[in-house]
């Protein structure tokens, strides 16, 4: 299944040289384990996104591997040092092939 | 004077009757929960570190000491280095040894990262360890370990 819900990112839209800036995401997702069983006992399928990757300038600096006991519509905040103006870009990938990307300029004074 | 007879009457029933409803829900969910075990954590670490030494320090884990809500446990961790180019943290593991499956997240980091600090919330069926392991990039690892204190599970029995 596609990720369908838009990310949201907050990132600073300006730095200073060498400034360590915090990042923080989330996304919609059911983020099913895999451990529940439905009402007639049958198991329900694992659906996680199982990994978070962020890059600045197509060059990833954090990645994330969740595992089903993440909680249902992650959040993630890391940090990345700013050196130079530029976009981010992060995506999602979930165990059904889906994918979702969301982008953040930053401007370094 | 019956006013105030059922005026604290009320409360407490209502509070009796909820102590009784999270008791049974705790009984029908409790034995359908498989859980990880301290022994299958050290299997997973051994697979993935090799049974190497860890030291200990070095990593801030921050957890609350009680979590009414075990579906969204708040965790942030917090790993000291420089962070240069030549003295990293590579990854750091995150493991639940009371989860049906015990590891929780992988993390990633490099120079860029700035510091190695994240945050995230995780899902914990029941009181438990969460560990922590840092890989640097030297290769040396350190290891971290708090109890959470869980009220209502959160893996969905």
């Amino acid at each position: 299944m596609a990720i369908k819900s838009t990310p949201r990112v907050r990132v600073p839209a300006q730095a200073k040289s060498g400034e360590i800036v915090e990042i923080k995401t989330l996304i919609s997702h059911e983020m099913e384990s895999g451990q529940r069983k439905d009402a007639s006992g049958k198991s329900v399928p694992r659906d996680i996104i199982n990994t978070f990757q962020a890059s600045f300038n197509g060059k990833p600096f954090f990645t994330a591997e969740w595992f089903p006991s993440i909680s249902a519509n992650p959040f993630q905040s890391f940090f990345y040092k700013a050196k130079e103006s530029g976009a981010f870009t992060f995506s999602w990938k979930d165990d059904q092939g889906g994918e979702q990307t969301a982008t953040a300029k930053l401007t370094v004074a | 004077m019956t006013f105030h007879h059922d005026a604290t009457r009320v409360p407490s029933r209502r509070r009796a009757l909820q102590m009784a409803g999270v008791a049974a829900l705790a009984a029908v969910l409790a034995p359908r929960l498989s859980r990880a075990t301290e022994a299958q954590v050290a299997d997973e670490m051994k697979a993935l570190f090799g049974g190497k030494t860890m030291g200990e320090g070095k990593i801030k884990l921050d957890l609350p000491e009680i979590a009414e809500n075990g579906l969204v446990v708040p965790i942030n961790i917090d790993v000291e280095s420089p962070m240069s180019e030549t003295d990293f943290v590579r990854s750091v593991h995150v493991f639940a040894d009371g989860n049906p499956l015990p590891q929780v997240v992988t993390y990633h980091f490099t120079p860029e990262s700035g510091k190695a600090s994240a945050s995230t919330r995780m899902r914990l069926a029941q009181t438990q360890n969460v560990i922590a392991v840092a890989e640097m990039s030297s290769g040396a690892l350190y290891s971290a370990k708090a109890q959470v204190k869980v009220t209502i599970g959160g893996c969905g029995g």
